[in-house]
């Protein structure tokens, strides 16, 4: 979980930054997806670093998925019968939806490529440019795709809270002196993210980038 | 005070259980937890039914025997008590109590609130030992150790066995008891020779034995009568990852 969940992290981040461009024009935006695909070009043939990219990335997904489900299965078996009373006692209500965070993001993910990836529900189709895709996929009469972002990106933003610290907690770096600056590490991170995801589809849905 | 508890009764290992109804008064709020179920196992006597079984020992925290989940939480919600050390007036007159026995497929049930514990015996036996010469006694501060190492061993040391982590583990893991036992011996120099061969001998026992897997959730720290902290685990994970990368 710890390693897949890093990659993640980090596809995320720069993912985040690249969307960030679409504030420095539609041009900077679309040259960037362009780059993506030509990277080490005419080194490598077209979309070679990309695709590279995208089998490490659908590894890392499933593989989580299945730590996920593993652990989940093993808990299920290492407690048959329920409690009939029982109270959290851990502060802290993130590590309670990591699960729920973590399916509601796997079928975000399905819709955001069916809309920003494939433009299967975007209205520009998919021969268009990725920042008409963008732009047209967030106007404001589509206030509720952006609704569905934001709950994606806070569950996203949850789910690392929790999950960040509780990463390196399992590669064995964490510690009582490390835990304060650890934790709050993987709240700004977190935090950084939701902001830097949510920034663009509000400045569309609100008219400030056209 | 006068109670209402809701007591898992249970036969035996066979039986299905089930939550019972008994009205408690007259409690003391001074008596323990385990001194009003004292009072009440005499009234069943009396009354010719079955009293109802509960582990305990030593009465005063410090043999691990006496757990019990108490209205949702390992211990009851006093924090850093065992339920021996727990005592009434932490509770309302009138209030109703439930109490059920630990909840893991490693810790069977065996009667009522008893719970069969060996699955952690095991754990020790796979590697919670130092492979020391036998004879004489060997001199004090014969072999040094930093202050903080041997306060910090001390500290992991005071683990009870109780159970309480894997009770209250969302995952019924026992991360929290193996690490205790991993970091006492771990950060002494006697135990440096089998560190990482007794981390993997005991994390691959607690696996063998069903217990699940830990996914850093603190609900065991929060309970733990001793307050043994995450960082235990943190220690094991870097020992456990170390053993298995040679
Ligand atoms: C609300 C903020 C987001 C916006 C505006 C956004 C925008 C985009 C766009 C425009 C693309 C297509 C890029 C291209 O064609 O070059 C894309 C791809 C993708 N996005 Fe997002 N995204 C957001 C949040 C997220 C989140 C939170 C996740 C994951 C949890 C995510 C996962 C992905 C994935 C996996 C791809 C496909 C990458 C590839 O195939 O190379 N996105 N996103
Ligand atoms: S770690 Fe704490 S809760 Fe777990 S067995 Fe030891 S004393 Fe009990
Ligand atoms: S009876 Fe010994 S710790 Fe409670």
């Amino acid at each position: 979980m710890a390693v897949t969940g890093a990659v993640m992290v980090l596809f995320l981040v720069l993912h985040m930054l690249g969307n960030l461009k679409i504030f420095l024009g539609k041009d900077s935006f679309n040259e960037y997806a362009h780059a993506l695909r030509t990277l080490l070009e005419p080194l490598l043939p077209y979309r070679t670093v990309l695709t590279v990219l995208e089998v490490v990335l659908v590894a890392s997904v499933v593989l989580h998925m299945w730590a996920a489900i593993s652990l989940s299965r093993r808990a299920g078996k290492a407690r048959p019968v329920k409690y009939v009373a029982k109270k959290s006692q851990a502060a802290g209500y993130t590590t309670h939806i990591m699960r729920w965070g973590g399916v509601t993001i796997a079928l975000f993910v399905v819709w955001h490529l069916l809309d920003l990836t494939f433009g299967v529900v975007n209205p520009k189709g998919f021969d268009s440019a990725p920042a008409d895709r963008m732009i047209a996929g967030f106007e404001p009469s589509r206030w509720w795709v952006t609704l569905i972002y934001i709950v994606a990106v806070v569950m996203v933003g949850l789910h690392l809270r929790h999950g960040v610290w509780s990463a390196v907690q399992t590669l064995g770096w964490a510690n009582s002196t490390r835990n304060k600056v650890l934790r709050l590490s993987a709240g700004l991170l977190s935090a950084v993210l939701v902001i830097g995801f949510l920034a663009p589809p509000l400045a569309i849905t609100f008219g400030v980038v056209k | 005070m006068n109670l209402t508890l809701k007591v898992w009764r249970q036969s035996g290992p066979s039986d299905k259980g089930r939550m019972v109804t008994y009205k408690v008064e007259d409690v003391s709020p001074d008596m323990s937890f385990l001194e009003m179920l004292d009072v009440l196992n005499e009234r069943l006597i009396l009354e010719g039914d079955d009293p109802i079984a509960f582990d305990h020992d030593c009465r005063e925290g410090i043999c691990g025997m006496c757990g019990m989940v108490i209205n949702g939480v390992a211990h009851g919600e006093q924090r850093a008590t065992t339920t021996c050390q727990l005592h009434m007036r932490h509770f309302e007159d009138g209030a109703t109590i439930t109490i059920e026995p630990w909840r893991a497929a490693p810790f069977p049930v065996v009667k009522d609130l008893v719970v069969d514990r060996s699955a952690f015996d095991r754990i020790i036996q796979a590697g919670g030992f130092v492979s020391v010469p036998a004879g004489s006694a060997p001199d004090a501060h014969s072999i040094p150790v930093r202050k903080e190492d041997a306060d910090a061993a001390f500290d992991a040391a005071t683990c009870i066995g109780c159970g309480a982590c894997v009770a209250a583990c969302p995952n019924g893991s026992a991360s929290l008891f193996t690490a205790a036992k991993i970091t006492h011996l771990s950060l002494l120099p006697q135990g440096q020779p089998e560190r990482l061969s007794r981390a993997k001998a005991m994390v691959d026992q607690m696996d063998a034995e069903g217990f699940g897997g830990c996914t850093n959730t603190g609900e065991c720290t929060a309970v733990c009568p001793k307050g043994i902290p995450l960082d235990a685990i943190a220690r094991m994970n870097a020992d456990y990852l170390k053993a298995n990368a040679k």
